[in-house]
């Protein structure tokens, strides 16, 4: 589902690069929790997935598509079929709680009447019923980032990656969000989850890849639950070579 | 297709939207607008006063040429006929003498001792031909035709005579009202370009604004159309409304102080041939007001959003 060969990312020319030469490898339906301190590189990654960025060197594959063979016309295409959420929920201020969601969905093209149909079931999976017409800034954090997530999933994406989503929250807003996103994986969307906060680690038991100066430090099944963890350079090669 | 369609009626409601709830920006970007038209207006009206005044000041003027008596009518006729193959003639009146006579009479109907004068002396009037010239500026090749010393041998002292020797004054008026046009395109062009980079700094400064929303929505999977559109559609809206704006104003102008412009004109502008031409060409002006708004909105916008809605290439 997702790709990583021989990554590097450098921001200034000659400068230390932000990822250097990072592979992984990301099964259909996983949930993968990306830690590391701040500034190790993981925002970084979830930027070259999202094309934000564009990777110094390296391949990246994501859902079948070839980064390097992606024309900059077929960049929305892209991440249309990727949900994510931001670490500083990214909401648009000018529009209420429904009309965040449903922008998602307008997008795309998607009919008024779909849209009123598939908004309010997404809010009630997030608890956010009755919220439907809230402005961002009348929300609290953790209601904001349930937003965020409720935008993400509305599309029913096959991967979702979220980018430090529980930073800005307090234990039980974060554990609530969390929640969300295993329950979205239930359902089958591959989830990328970046984070620092051990805890949640610990309490995840997922695949835990850590980041360090850049570079792939660790990558271990931290899990009881058969969510398919996999030594990341071995798998990646392998892989790689099934699908050049 | 059908989702085309969505998709286009959501960019023309978000628009609409965004003009409604960016109500300062957008006074400020249309009294700019308002400024822009209305100098473009104004130049167009003013330009065709001007030409209307040249044109009328034109046709006021004739050359007089005055044949000797013993000048026979054949003779006449055949530098009638050679004065109308010259270039630069509009019209050639032939009047013989007892014509000429009654158009002084016509002239000095006031003056009796004049015209008693004219009478009794047995129509000391000589036959006249009047001739008047397309473009003043060039009313020099006819004299030059006339004083050639074949056509001046059939003519009487003085001939030939330019409007009662008013040609300087007209001459002065005329070029006077050609500087006058000339500055007034360079005023209109300078204006112009001045006021579409102010409303571009505006339409830039509040898509600047919302730089944060545009890079959200890009993140969201959003093309590109789907984000600068409401956009355009803001900024066509604000010029359709300046150049309906601006129309008013204008038309105001007319109503309010057609007396004091024309006071203000030395008389050298018919003003009230202005007011004519607004009223006369009302509907092409708005339109084309309504093209030019649009079209300073909608390249603004679209050159405002560039910036941000590109990719890293690096």
């Amino acid at each position: 589902m997702i790709l990583l060969d021989r990554v590097t990312k450098t921001y200034l020319k000659g400068g230390t690069p932000s990822l250097d030469r990072i592979s992984l490898h990301v099964e259909p339906r996983e949930f993968v929790i990306v830690v590391g301190q701040s500034g190790a590189g993981k925002t970084t990654l979830l930027r070259l997935l999202t094309r934000e960025e564009r990777p110094s060197s390296g391949k990246i594959i994501i859902g079948g598509v070839d980064y390097d063979k992606l024309r900059d016309k077929d960049i929305p295409l892209l991440r249309r079929k990727i949900g994510t959420v931001f670490q500083d929920f990214k909401l648009l201020p000018n529009k209420t709680v429904f009309e965040n969601v449903a922008f998602a969905l307008e997008i795309v093209g998607m009919g008024k009447r779909e849209i009123q149909h598939t908004v309010p079931r997404v809010l009630d999976i997030v608890n956010l019923k009755g919220k439907e017409r809230a402005m961002p800034m009348q929300l609290s954090g953790g209601e904001r980032q349930r937003v965020a997530i409720a935008r993400a999933i509305v599309r029913q994406p096959k991967i979702l990656i979220a980018d430090e989503p529980t930073g800005n929250l307090d234990p039980k807003h974060a554990w609530d969000v969390i929640k969300i996103l295993e329950k979205i994986n239930r359902y089958g969307t591959t989830v990328l989850l970046t984070t620092h906060n051990m805890e949640i680690v610990q309490r995840l038991k997922r695949r835990v890849v850590t980041i360090e100066h850049g570079r792939i430090a660790s990558d271990r099944a931290n899990a009881t639950r058969p969510t398919g963890a996999i030594n990341s350079s071995a798998h990646n090669n392998q892989v790689y070579r099934r699908s050049s | 297709m059908k989702r085309k369609f969505i998709t286009l009626g959501r960019i023309i409601h978000a628009g609409f939207l965004s003009f409604i709830r960016n109500a300062s920006l957008a006074i400020a970007a249309m009294a700019v607008m308002v400024v822009t038209l209305t100098i473009v207006l104004f130049s167009i009206i003013a330009n065709a006063t001007f030409s209307n005044t040249i044109a009328q000041i034109t046709d006021k003027i004739d050359v007089s040429v005055f044949l000797k008596d013993e000048v026979n009518e054949a003779q006449a006729q055949k530098l009638v006929s050679e004065l109308k193959k010259q270039p630069n003639i509009a019209s050639v009146t032939y009047l013989d003498k007892e014509d000429a006579l009654a158009a002084y009479a016509k002239q000095n109907a006031g003056n009796q001792s004049l015209l008693t004068a004219a009478t009794v002396s047995g129509n000391p009037i000589p036959a006249t031909i009047r001739v008047k010239p397309k473009d003043l500026n060039k009313i020099e090749d006819v004299r030059t035709f006339l004083t050639t010393k074949e056509n001046a041998a059939l003519q009487t002292e003085g001939s030939p005579s330019y409007s009662g020797e008013r040609k300087k004054a007209i001459d002065n008026i005329t070029h006077a009202t050609n500087i006058l046009r000339r500055v007034g395109v360079i005023a209109v062009v300078v204006f112009a370009v001045i006021s579409a980079l102010i409303i571009f700094n505006t339409i830039q400064m509040a898509i600047f604004n919302r730089r944060d929303e545009i890079q959200i929505e890009r993140l969201l999977g959003a093309g590109t159309w789907f984000i600068r559109g409401p956009f355009v559609v803001e900024s066509i809206l604000y010029g359709v409304l300046s150049a309906i704006l601006s129309l008013l104003l204008i038309n105001s102008v007319f109503v309010a102080a057609s007396s004091a412009l024309q006071a203000s004109s030395l008389g050298l502008l018919d003003i009230s041939y202005a007011n004519r031409y607004f009223d006369q060409h009302f509907w092409v002006l708005l339109l084309m007001q309504i093209f030019v708004g649009m079209l300073i909105g909608a390249a603004s916008s679209v050159i405002a959003t560039q910036r941000y809605l590109k990719f890293k290439t690096k």
